[in-house]
């Protein structure tokens, strides 16, 4: 049984009828956000049911998901707070903002906070030169900017998302 | 008319609405060419106008289209919105501010080629860009400006966005095809070209948000009119980019041939804290360093007059070095962003970039002798004119230019206090 296909059959077949029929593998990377957005991560048996909705190897899929940057195979926090550190921002003191924002949440660069929620990571250019520092906050099958941050703007959104997440908690216990 | 040609929302208030835009005289272009213009003749309007294309590489834009041949069938265009060189951010703000400026170009380049289909391939960080060009291609659909036999016609048009996620190769055209065929972004070997082997091998035609977004005023007004801004060569206006060491950084609209002086005095206010202008990259992270005299700073801006310094405009992102910078460490940041970058498909790239960021690395925190800095300097010399496509090209730009230009400051670092770490 294809669950992708079972639960989302209206989006699979929008993002299908933007190529040629006989070109679909085209869809492979919006239908790996489409799993993505799902699980936080791709799963192994996205990547199975993903492979046959386009008729390719598994390998190809997978291919995939290991050479762009934005999508992940393993778990992580279900929020990547991904801090551009780039020539540009790093000039405007990206770099010293990355490090007391990973020191107030008391963790290293690439690690997932106690609460599991946050991954900090550090990325490479995303757009924002002109309002460095800057974050993005990848997650919930979006991807949001937050620019000319400081440290207590950061934390403040990284507040609220833990609110968000809370409030959920609570509303579904 | 103001002297807004592509950031025309900064003087008109709400130009990302369609009923705005349409009261600007939107969306006359594409029903002029639709309705009266073979599409031989809008290709020729562009060639005449002269523009060339702004994603870097200056190529005069309605030859490219004229090379699409007429046997073979689809063709597809193909908006290359997958804007990631570091510094540049111009086409987030064209495609969030003016938008159905761009997407009208596109259209456009589509009838003059005979696409029914263009796809918008757009940087999987610019996520609700995607979002919201989908709501605006929506709009045009309900207004009849995008569908079938549009104007009474039987040309018809459909706008997809793709969004990559997350790979600056994306941007080279052959990559960014590859992508959106549903691979992964590795570059095409040349020729042949997309305008004969492109999108599922049909001829392509690949061009920048900022670029056809000049279309629709070339169209509107024609080509004589276009070469009133600019230079002679490079006529019309460029967005600029402009990071790093200044005041003010920005998107800066301004005719091709200002100088840096009023690019980054007039417009950007100096540098910070009454430093001094120590170099300027004008190409993002691909560029060469162009060390900064009073000389240098009259040098008008254009895709000429940079050759003398070994250097190019690119997208014409204007990174400013101020002197607290240390090019050895300048120089490490480059080539870890084109290391983290490299594909991998072709070899002098992949292992080049690095071994170029492991010796950067070392010496930008104070651990390299000075005889690293010579083979740093090396690998980069070999790399050069070897690799698959231009990435691994520019990986070796600033790392050449700054220990030619700048080597006390690799020798500072070599023996002195770490400036990295």
């Amino acid at each position: 049984m294809n669950t992708l296909r079972a639960k989302y059959a209206d989006e699979i077949q929008a993002i299908l009828a933007k190529y040629p029929p006989e070109h679909k593998r085209s869809a492979v990377m919006p239908l790996l956000y489409l799993a993505q957005r799902e699980a936080g991560y791709v799963t192994a048996q996205a990547m199975a049911e993903i492979a046959e909705i386009l008729d390719i190897s598994i390998t190809d899929v997978a291919s995939v998901v290991g050479f762009y940057s934005l999508y992940y195979d393993q778990p992580h926090g279900r929020y990547h707070i991904q801090v551009c550190t780039d020539l540009p921002c790093a000039l405007r003191g990206a770099e010293d903002f990355l490090k007391a924002l990973c020191q107030a949440l008391g963790i290293e660069v690439g690690q997932v906070t106690p609460d599991g929620l946050f991954t900090v990571e550090e990325v490479k250019c995303i757009g924002a030169c002109h309002r460095a520092p800057v974050f993005q906050v990848q997650g919930d099958g979006e991807i949001v900017f937050h620019e000319n941050q400081t440290v207590e703007t950061a934390l403040a959104v990284i507040e609220a998302l833990r609110q968000k997440a809370r409030q959920e908690k609570e509303g579904t216990a | 008319m103001s002297d807004y040609l592509i950031l025309r929302h900064r003087a008109i208030p709400g130009l990302e609405r369609l009923p705005v835009y349409l009261e600007q005289q939107g969306f006359a272009a594409f029903k002029k060419a639709v309705t009266e213009l073979q599409p031989a003749q809008v290709i020729q309007m562009v060639k005449d106008s002269g523009l060339r294309g702004r994603g870097g590489a200056g190529f005069p834009t309605g030859l490219k289209w004229s090379f699409l041949p007429n046997d073979l069938w689809p063709h597809y265009v193909v908006a290359n919105a997958d804007e990631s060189e570091p510094g540049t951010f111009k086409d987030r703000e064209i495609m969030e501010s003016n938008p159905f400026q761009f997407l009208e170009g596109l259209m456009i380049a589509a009838y003059a080629v005979q696409a029914r289909v263009a796809y918008i391939y757009i940087r999987g960080e610019y996520w609700h860009i995607a979002k919201w060009l989908d709501q605006k291609i929506a709009e045009l659909e309900r207004a009849g400006l995008l569908g079938e036999n549009l104007f009474g016609t039987d040309y018809s048009l459909r706008l997809y966005t793709h969004l990559g996620a997350g790979a600056y190769i994306c941007g080279e055209e052959t990559a960014l095809l590859e992508s959106l065929e549903g691979k992964i972004g590795q570059p095409r070997l040349r020729p042949p070209f997309p305008a004969t082997a492109g999108l599922y091998n049909r001829p392509t035609v690949v061009n920048n948000v900022e670029t056809l977004a000049n279309v629709p005023l070339i169209v509107l007004h024609g080509p004589a009119w276009y070469h009133n801004y600019g230079t002679d060569k490079s006529p019309g206006t460029k967005v600029f980019s402009l990071s790093g060491c200044v005041n003010r950084p920005g998107n800066y609209e301004l005719p091709f041939g200002v100088t840096f002086r009023e690019l980054i005095f007039e417009h950007g206010g100096g540098v910070p804290e009454g430093r001094t202008l120590k170099a300027v990259m004008t190409a993002g992270a691909s560029s060469v360093l162009i060390p900064m005299d009073e000389s240098v700073l009259d040098t008008p801006l254009d895709y000429e007059s940079l050759n003398k310094f070994g250097g190019s405009l690119g997208s014409a992102s204007v990174i400013v070095l101020d002197d607290s910078v240390n090019m050895a460490w300048l120089t490490y940041k480059t080539v870890n962003f084109f290391k983290h970058e490299s594909c991998g498909k072709c070899t002098p790239c992949r292992e080049g970039t690095y071994w170029m960021n492991r010796l950067a690395e070392r010496i930008a925190r104070g651990q390299g002798e000075a005889r690293e800095v010579e083979l740093l300097y090396q690998v980069a010399r070999q790399m050069q004119g070897k690799c698959l496509c231009a990435l691994g090209e520019f990986s070796t730009l600033a790392v050449v230019s700054s220990i030619d230009r700048f080597r006390t400051d690799f020798e500072a670092v070599v023996t002195k206090e770490p400036v990295y770490g």
